[in-house]
């Protein structure tokens, strides 16, 4: 990757291309890297070798790691289970309790904009008999309680609800959420990788039962992420899925990722020292790409929450520019878009379709990821390429002409292509 | 995904970026496509009466980069030729002048269908009625993406 700098006002200087993709993954810090390092080389030993110094070295820091990573989120080292991230997190947790508590009830809850992690996992169980309600999320990209309650009847063993959206940031009212399972005696499961380390989320206040998490997305690496899983009040069993050397309370077999653990630990470590400071510089960043292209931009429209929200997304629409096209234009700024051309399925995003947005705002939609690294210099650079982008598009769009006209582009019949 | 050379160009200098009269007895408009559907394309062209020649395109393309290099194409292609000539231009020429790979080809099959739907609007308005309706009907896709 070739990269330049770009001299703005003389001491503003950015170097390109600019990261702020941070809900995709996140640069793994560099005092993250230092501590993991010697985990590769001379304290390689597998931590479940119990007869040698090698074995007792990496048990001993993964040890350390879970007592880290339990301290973020309110729980006890002995609730941490190591997987190899979130996507096996969502699996073991929606899976090994349909499986364990089977004969209590067959019926799950989930929501329409969780991560394909868990709506597909649901689905799957869906084909073993088991029956899930997917409920809508409003306009800000939350649920609404009252359907939850609704939707809970005896039949119902689990309620897996994201703790933060991944593509519009909108964070779920988990707590409240929690409390009614408890109520009822359901089991609460969050998928909180988007909001670890970001928000605070503690198991116990918040009322979780089982949360998955990872580390790429706090500044740790790729390929390791963990379950919380609770053993009181009530205590949560489950079906392991993987059978092996029954590793991990025999919930998750499988040799320890040691120095991915590791580094894991020192991400939310880092974390919980200074998660609150960074909250409020990332928010202050993200405000400030916001007004700045709010200033200069008529019809954009924010998507999801804007007070129930990550500090550091921002996911907007464009009207009448779609999305491949933005990005093609500020592409030495790597952000994501919710346009169908865009994904693998060539569909528009269903979060941005889960909201009632329309397809013609998904396809118009960037997401924003400002993480620890982005400075305010980027900021500003970020805005203004995209608002010159979205400008030049604009003179281009005959759908901003004719909004310019007076048509009211909801009225037009239009003559869409065959291949659709 | 990677974009050709000459997909860039396109997007990075559109050719005849602008709008024609549409209310012109010379001029023939074609809208194709939907919002929701991720493009919608407008192509005018302005046809000599005398001697049906294409003396002026114009487009406004909402869409992906490879939707805009299509009908900035387009508008280049057009140019020049006869109202006859320019209903042989098809999405398979734009294909392979513009290398799209094949999950951009309904890029070029709306160009087609914008130049098609241009030149019936023009037949349209110049009494040429049956021939317009004929001209825009599109063909299957798979005939000739």
């Amino acid at each position: 990757m070739s990269t330049n700098v770009i001299s703005g006002n003389g001491n503003n200087d950015v170097k390109l291309p600019i990261y702020m993709d941070n809900h995709a993954t996140t640069r793994t810090d560099p005092r993250v890297v230092e501590e993991m390092l010697p985990y590769f080389t001379e304290k390689f030993g597998n931590a479940a070798s119990r007869n040698h110094e090698f074995g007792w070295v990496a048990e001993q820091a993964v040890e350390q790691a879970r007592e880290r990573i339990a301290k973020l989120i309110g729980a006890t080292s002995k609730e941490i289970i190591f997987t190899s991230g979130a996507t096996e997190s969502n699996n073991l947790a929606v899976k090994g309790v349909a499986e364990m508590y089977k004969e209590k009830g067959n019926h799950i809850i989930t929501q329409a904009i969780e991560h394909k992690a868990v709506l597909d996992t649901c689905k799957r169980l869906e084909k073993y008999g088991f029956r899930v309600t997917y409920l809508p999320v409003q306009k800000d990209g939350r649920i609404d309680l009252d359907d939850l309650k609704r939707a809970m009847d005896d039949k119902t063993i689990l309620v897996t609800i994201m703790t933060a959206n991944n593509e519009i940031g909108a964070l779920q009212p988990i707590r409240e959420i929690g409390a009614l399972c408890h109520e009822r005696g359901v089991l609460f499961h969050t998928d909180a990788v988007q909001a670890i380390g970001k928000v605070p989320f503690n198991v116990i206040q918040d009322n979780v039962d089982l949360a998955s998490l990872t580390a790429h997305k706090l500044y740790g690496p790729k390929g390791v992420g963990a379950l919380y899983v609770r053993r009181k009040n009530p205590r949560v069993q489950l079906v392991a899925q993987i059978d092996g050397g029954g590793h991990e309370r025999g919930m998750r077999s499988g040799t320890l990722n040691v120095p991915g653990i590791v580094g894991f630990g020192k991400a939310c470590a880092l974390a919980s020292e200074g998660m609150a400071e960074e909250a409020v510089k990332l928010a202050a960043l993200r405000d400030r790409l916001k007004d700045a292209i709010m200033s200069q931009l008529d019809e954009v429209y924010i998507n999801g929450s804007v007070e129930h929200r990550l500090p550091g997304n921002l996911n907007i629409s464009f009207a009448y520019v779609e999305g491949e096209s933005l990005l093609m234009g500020i592409n030495d700024i790597a952000v994501s878009s919710g346009s169908a051309c865009t994904s693998a399925t060539l569909e528009p995003s269903y979060v941005l379709k889960g909201l009632g947005a329309g397809d013609d705002l998904a396809h118009s939609s960037i997401r924003f990821g400002i993480g620890r690294f982005n400075t305010q210099a980027e900021v500003d650079y970020v805005a203004e390429r995209v608002i010159e982008t979205v400008k030049r598009l604009r003179e281009l769009s005959p759908l901003y002409e004719m909004a310019k006209e007076g048509i009211d582009l909801t009225k037009v019949q239009w003559a869409a292509e065959p291949t659709h | 995904m990677a974009y050709s050379d000459k997909v860039l160009d396109h997007y990075s200098n559109p050719r005849n970026v602008g709008s024609l009269d549409k209310n012109s007895a010379e001029v023939g408009t074609g809208l194709v496509g939907a919002p929701e559907c991720g493009d919608v394309m407008k192509l005018q062209i302005k046809v000599n009466p005398a001697t049906n020649i294409i003396e002026d395109a114009k487009f406004k393309t909402f869409g992906c980069g490879s939707a805009i290099a299509s009908s900035s194409l387009a508008t280049e292609w057009v140019k020049g030729k006869t109202v006859d000539e320019a209903l042989t231009i098809r999405n398979t020429d734009i294909v392979k002048e513009l290398s799209l790979p094949p999950v951009k080809i309904h890029c070029s099959v709306l160009a087609e269908d914008a130049i098609r739907a241009a030149i019936g609007d023009w037949k349209k308005k110049n009494g040429q009625h049956s021939q317009a309706q004929a001209a825009v009907q599109p063909a299957p896709v798979e005939q000739r993406a």
